[in-house]
């Protein structure tokens, strides 16, 4: 979402200063102007019906014990007992602590790490350098997890390349991926080499949108580079920085399915087991349906509460709208 | 002038072999996958092979096509990946260019859509209705589901509303009603940014792997993303919990590396298209009147 933030910062000012007046036209003859638009929606609403909001229903399930063969309307009601049930179990504790701490160190570092490679890559001056690294750093963001992971799971097993390379140095053998101890770096450690690239473009789209006049001037009054970059570039990125930043509030629950699922095993379960991947056992495998669209909801419920939460605040900080 | 200063070009010239470093690091592993599906069965389990195949051969990419599995899934997610864009650009291109005029009730319809982006049944109410759909172990529980995307939707909008108002009021005069207008001026106007969303959404579907495990009971139907995630990623992850020392002598790494990499050809394929206008497209599709 953070791409959408771009020109909107910009454009609040324009925004805030007209506001448009609109003046009701009967339903009737606004169907009649402009049915055309109404049926060119007609597609997308309906996908979004079957698709999106006819889930949200089922969403009941949560406060029954739900009986495939039942069905939600034969399945009996248990009230918010699938609820109580989260912070009883061991295992769901520790789902939703490891969801938060991934998550939080993620967003922290997913925050940090781009803005610094945008600020550092700004300062190579050579073009073609730094075309090249661009198209590097942008490519494993569009490769999946399932691809990454087995590149990882070849390369950072006991028998694989990195530990092959380690005991050069008489390094025993570092079990990444199965020692509960190292599996949230290993995830973090990946998570940013995956997408620190992607995430840098809207940095770096600001910076090149920061008046040329400003270096000029501050250079004139004998500031070195790195005082350029701390009170020319920084605060010319702040905006941006804020919305991105706040944004990342709801991400706060979301420690990346895609990545823990593929990457993780039983060993790991204590440290890197999350709310999804949990849900997924508990219910899908389990068929414990009640109990997991319970634990479903309690994250999305949140995420929902801050993702709001979030919009406001970037509204009232940086004017940020989301269309 | 101060950025020429010694300390500068010193900083300059650490900067520049990190950078590179951090950009060879994106470069290498996808290196690696492909030097060892080079290479022999012996050489890759004895971790000879780094950037270079060792024993150059064509056997892995020899036995993956005769895998009459792999390339039945290859085919589905050929046919999940035309098939799921097409119906993804047809709704957000029909919706996000009557969302991008102002009409009666536009807003609310708006926040239909965005409220997708913000919450959703999650999981299990999702595959409970693709069960009762009927759409089980069919294509169309790859490719419908997930083809409505708020945040494609607002990108074409945005798209739409750069078109300069001018050309709409003219062609409306003409008597050009607003389904020939959407054909005729917006959508060959907007090309570059519809290519970059396509190809977006082209490479979600031909990533998605989720999907075709959960939706799919019988492994016959997985698509490419998903058997090479049982493949790869699933007896791995079992064999290392199990033996951890046993997972890398009882696979054959060179095979999963040719699989790997074959899945991973059509996305390094696009790529430079998708380099050339995402991040132009990104920062045009942002611009609102």
């Amino acid at each position: 979402m953070a791409q959408i933030v771009q020109a909107d910062v910009k454009q609040v000012e324009v925004k805030k200063a007209r506001k448009v007046k609109v003046n009701k036209i009967p339903w009737k003859k606004e169907i009649k102007k402009n049915w055309p638009l109404y049926v060119l929606c007609l597609p997308s609403l309906v996908f979004v019906i079957v698709f999106s909001y006819a889930p949200m229903g089922g969403l009941l399930m949560a406060f029954q014990d739900y009986k495939p063969w039942l069905g939600i309307l034969n399945s009996p009601w248990v009230g918010f007992d699938n609820f109580a049930r989260i912070f009883e179990f061991q295992e769901s504790k520790q789902a939703i602590t490891n969801s938060i701490v991934i998550a939080v160190i993620k967003i922290i570092c997913g925050i940090i790490v781009p803005i610094v490679m945008a600020l550092l890559l700004n300062e190579v001056r050579n073009m073609g350098l730094k075309k090249g690294i661009q198209t590097l750093v942008y490519l494993p963001h569009f490769l999946s997890w399932v691809t990454v992971a087995g590149i990882m799971l070849d390369i950072l097993g006991l028998e694989g390349g990195i530990n092959h390379f380690l005991a050069n140095f008489g390094v025993e053998p570092i079990f990444f991926l199965g020692d509960p101890d190292l599996f949230r770096s290993t995830v973090i450690i990946s998570d940013i080499w995956k997408n620190f690239g992607f995430a840098m473009i809207v940095y770096l789209a600001a910076i090149s949108g920061i008046d040329p006049t400003y270096y000029e001037a501050a250079e004139m009054d004998g500031a070195t580079r790195w005082q350029q970059t701390r009170h020319v570039t920084l605060p010319g990125m702040m905006p941006i920085i804020i919305v991105v930043s706040t944004l990342s509030l709801g991400n706060i629950l979301d420690a990346g399915f895609d990545q823990i699922f593929n990457l993780y095993n039983p060993l790991v379960y204590s440290t890197g087991d999350i709310i999804d991947t949990y849900v997924y056992r508990a219910s899908l495998l389990s068929g414990q349906y009640g109990f997991g669209t319970a634990v479903g909801l309690f994250k999305s419920g949140i995420s929902l509460i801050l993702i709001i939460v979030a919009y406001r605040i970037a509204y009232k900080v940086a004017n940020y709208k989301i269309f | 002038m101060s950025h020429k200063s010694k300390g500068y070009r010193v900083f300059s010239l650490f900067n520049n072999i990190f950078l590179v470093i951090v950009a060879l690091t994106c470069l290498l592993p996808l290196l690696h996958l492909f030097a060892q599906s080079l290479s022999s069965k012996a050489a890759v389990n004895g971790n000879l092979v780094l950037f270079w195949p060792v024993d150059f051969n064509l056997d892995s990419y020899v036995k993956t096509f005769q895998n009459d599995n792999f390339v039945r899934s290859m085919g589905i997610s050929i046919v999940r990946t035309i098939l799921g864009t097409a119906i993804s650009m047809f709704l957000i291109t029909t919706a996000g260019y009557a969302l991008s005029k102002d009409f009666r009730g536009r807003n609310a319809l708006m926040w239909i859509f965005i409220f997708t982006m913000l919450f959703s049944g999650g999981l299990i109410p999702s595959y409970i209705l693709v069960t009762s759909l009927g759409m089980k172990d069919t294509i169309w529980a790859l490719v419908l589901p997930g083809a409505f995307g708020a945040y494609n939707l607002i990108l074409i909008m945005n798209f739409f509303k750069t078109i300069p108002k001018a050309l709409e009021e003219a062609a409306l005069i003409d008597g050009a009603s607003f389904f020939t207008i959407l054909w005729r001026i917006f959508l060959p106007l907007s090309l570059p940014g519809l290519a970059t969303v396509g190809l977006f959404i082209m490479v979600g579907n031909w990533n998605s792997w989720f999907d075709g495990i959960l939706y799919m009971s019988n492994t016959n139907n997985y698509p490419l993303a998903s058997f090479l995630q049982t493949i790869v990623v699933q007896s791995s992850a079992q064999n290392m919990a199990l033996d951890p020392t046993a997972a890398k002598a009882m696979s054959e790494q060179s095979i999963k590396a040719a699989q790997i990499f074959i899945s991973t050809l059509p996305i390094i394929l696009v790529y430079p298209f998708l380099q050339k206008y995402f991040v132009k497209g990104i920062v045009m599709g942002s611009v609102k009147e």
